[in-house]
């Protein structure tokens, strides 16, 4: 290029991707396909590397001939002290959670927290003792960690952000591209409790019956079920976006459909209740100690059963199947016997649910 | 669960699927002009288990989707004012106006809030004595008397800084422009189970015998639809105008005469712009003069604003049940709901958003 006819500065950017939005919007966090695309066109597109690019819930990978799971969540959940837990326990529970549904033992967390001055020291305390106690139950160690202070006015309450490590389980390659038509899908209890939980919280609203959020660490359900078969195609936690939006990343990243049966899928009644008086279905409501597990037909019944003898899967059912119809798509039967598409949220149910 | 479970029975749902398939002995066209019942119909799939020479016709029954652009863009302008909460029900919060959503300009700094009740904006409002708190009013008769009730609170706890941009929509005379139309093809109509659950059902007969047109007040859940749909056909089959109560669990032919007492003392009757659909005469609700004051329009001044829709935007054929979404060259391309370019694909009643949600793969066939 003759740099003499150049007679303007001008400097090559490439163009911002997702340019039709000018503005992050609240619903970028959602867990539903928006928040996909930020994901997938900026962030993942733009750090590009094979480990990323596999999209899954970690970053799984052979370090001398260990292979390790690694993952990190940030936890922003309002109000922070909910019925059933509260963030501290919230973020031990969520990265263990994710390291075991990328197949892997969690062994260590770090934990960065991001605190508002004037924070109340007791209410510091106690998230911080949540943590530790809910780190011991998962076996997990708490070993290294950032503390920030931001201006009053400039974070709220508290945002605290974990990362976990985990050796993967020999011999199990957990991959929605696992997944083959006929198997079977499980989750291991009811659904929803945790979203229609803070919601509740949050409007003020009070039922007859107390619904908590089912935060939970699944580590030894997944001991349990590695007992009865090593051929554990796919699991997920579905959490923002509920069940929904994760068996619909999961179709999609596997190119398979996916047919969920809406009469077994248990909720309890008042969460029912409570999705039908605030107008929301529960099949896109956040989940935090619920683990979808997609398994090979012949092998279903052995970890149904072993997942009902765990205290964390009392309640495990059988939900739905994988099949070749409908592509990358998710339908489900409904309560009157015809068949709906279960499409990706867009926006946002409900924000700061986690 | 009570009164939610008996009316989603599968077995309930065959039987009176094979009950109107027995009625039927020529092809029927009825519309329902409710947007929970259009998203049930989607969502239940209702029209997998109905006869195909039943064609159901999907009216202006989302409140939201004909909300005229003016007004959004009122609310944009209103909401962007520093000294402003504004608070509005979340549907209406990602309805794009000519230019945003009520979420970009909370993006951008706003004070734009969700609320479940128009009474948490009056307790916002006496929370906050040095802000102005504003609730957008939209909805059918359904949502009035508890409009009505914020405004009546609003004055009786003197407070200065509550206000209301108010877009009410009405059912009957919409009904109404439907059935006058030339290319009007309706034969019979599922109406709107809470709207008659405020109002009664009693302004409907005469639109009934007017027209010649069957109306069955319906409600929401899948058996309420097919029971609303089986009475419908049983009148045309019949040849019998009249108007029959499906939701008799919760409609009485005179209504709620407490909502409609206060109805009429906060809330005049107006002309009213439909979006998408044009002015309908006296289709609409303005506060009423001794509560004027009230008005956001007033209180903030606002200037008329000329409002322009996307050219390719169909809303208004979709709304009056002359076209399906699919006809839409926009539909699930350049128009979905991560990116809408009508309001029909934003509310969650929409038909263009319950059509993408549920039927998108028939589209693509």
């Amino acid at each position: 290029m003759n740099n003499k006819n150049v007679n303007s500065d001008f400097t090559l950017t490439c163009p911002i991707p997702i340019s039709e939005y000018e503005r992050v919007l609240l619903a970028h966090g959602g867990g539903g396909s928006l928040s996909n695309r930020l994901i997938g066109d900026m962030f993942v597109k733009h750090f590009n590397n094979d480990l990323l690019n596999q999209a899954h819930d970690g970053a799984v990978f052979k370090l001398g001939n260990q292979k390790l799971a690694f993952t990190t969540d940030s936890y922003v959940v309002q109000p922070i002290f909910f019925p059933g837990g509260n963030i501290g326990d919230l973020a031990i529970n969520g990265t263990v959670n994710d390291l075991v549904c990328c197949g892997a033992k969690p062994l260590y967390i770090s934990t960065g927290f991001i605190i508002e001055e004037g924070f109340p020291m007791k209410d510091l305390w106690r998230v911080v003792q949540s943590m530790k106690t809910a780190a011991d139950k998962a076996g997990v160690q708490i070993v290294t960690g950032d503390t920030k202070v931001v201006d009053k006015g400039k974070g709220d309450k508290i945002f605290i952000n974990t990362a976990g490590i985990g050796q993967v389980y020999e011999g199990l390659d957990i991959n929605p591209r696992n997944c083959k038509a006929g198997d079977i899908i499980l989750i291991n209890g009811y659904i929803a409790d945790h979203g229609v939980c803070i919601m509740s919280s949050r409007a003020g609203l009070t039922f007859e019956t107390h619904i908590q959020s089912d935060s939970m660490a699944l580590n030894n359900l997944l001991k349990d079920m590695l007992s009865v078969s090593k051929n554990l195609h796919v699991l997920r936690d579905p959490t923002r976006g509920g069940i929904a939006s994760a068996t619909n990343e999961i179709a999609a990243a596997a190119n398979i459909g996916i047919k969920l049966f809406e009469d077994k899928i248990p909720i309890r009644e008042e969460v029912k209740g409570a999705c039908e008086i605030l107008g929301l279905d529960p099949m896109y409501i956040a989940n935090e100690g619920k683990i979808l597990v997609f398994v090979p037909p012949d092998e279903a019944d052995a970890v149904l059963k072993i997942m009902q003898q765990n205290p964390a899967g009392k309640s495990t059912a059988v939900i739905g199947e994988v099949c070749t119809d409908h592509k990358g798509m998710v339908t489900m039967e409904t309560a009157i016997g015809s068949t709906r598409i279960l499409d990706m949220i867009s926006g946002e149910q409900l924000p700061r649910i986690c | 669960m009570k009164y939610v479970d008996e009316y989603r029975d599968g077995f309930l749902a065959r039987r009176l699927s094979r009950e109107i398939k027995k009625r039927l002995s020529r092809p029927w066209t009825i519309m329902e002009i409710c947007g929970g019942q259009t998203h049930n119909i989607m969502k239940f799939n209702l029209e997998e288990v109905l006869p195909g020479e039943l064609e159901l016709v999907h009216g202006p029954g989302c409140p939201v989707c004909v909300t005229p652009l003016e007004v959004l863009d009122k609310a944009m302008y209103i909401a962007s004012l520093p000294e402003v909460i504004f608070t509005s029900f979340g549907d209406m919060l990602r309805v794009p106006g000519s230019k945003q959503d009520l979420l970009s300009v909370k993006a951008a700094g706003g004070d734009v809030r969700m609320v479940y009740s128009p009474l948490d904006a009056v307790d916002l409002a006496a929370q906050n004595p040095d802000r102005q708190v504003v609730f957008l009013a939209v909805g059918f008769e359904t949502t009035a008397p508890p409009n009505a009730l914020a405004v009546q609170q609003a004055a009786l706890r003197k407070l200065k800084n509550f206000s209301m941009l108010t877009s009410h929509v009405l059912v009957p005379p919409a009904m109404e422009t439907i059935l006058s139309s030339p290319s009007n093809r309706i034969q019979g109509f599922l109406a709107a189970g809470h709207v008659c659950t405020v109002m009664g059902y009693e302004e409907y007969i005469p639109i009934a015998q007017k027209y010649s047109i069957p109306i069955s007040i319906t409600g929401f859940e899948p058996i309420d639809i097919l029971q609303g749909i089986l009475a419908t056909v049983t009148m045309l089959e019949e040849g019998r105008v009249e108007v029959e109560n499906q939701y008799s669990r919760v409609v009485k032919r005179e209504g709620n005469l407490k909502a409609k007492a206060l109805i009429r003392e906060v809330f005049t009757v107006c002309d009213r712009k439909w979006r998408g659909v044009g002015t309908i005469p006296m289709s609409g609700y303005r506060l009423s003069d001794a509560y004027r004051d009230f008005d956001a329009v007033k209180r903030f001044q606002v200037a008329s604003f000329d409002a322009n829709e996307p050219d390719v935007c169909i809303a208004g054929e979709v709304l009056q049940g002359l076209k399906k979404p699919f006809s839409c060259p926009a539909f699930s391309t350049e128009c979905t709901p991560e990116h809408p370019l009508g309001a029909p694909m934003v509310s969650t009643e929409g038909t263009c958003s319950a059509y993408y949600r549920y039927r998108k793969q028939e589209h693509r066939i």
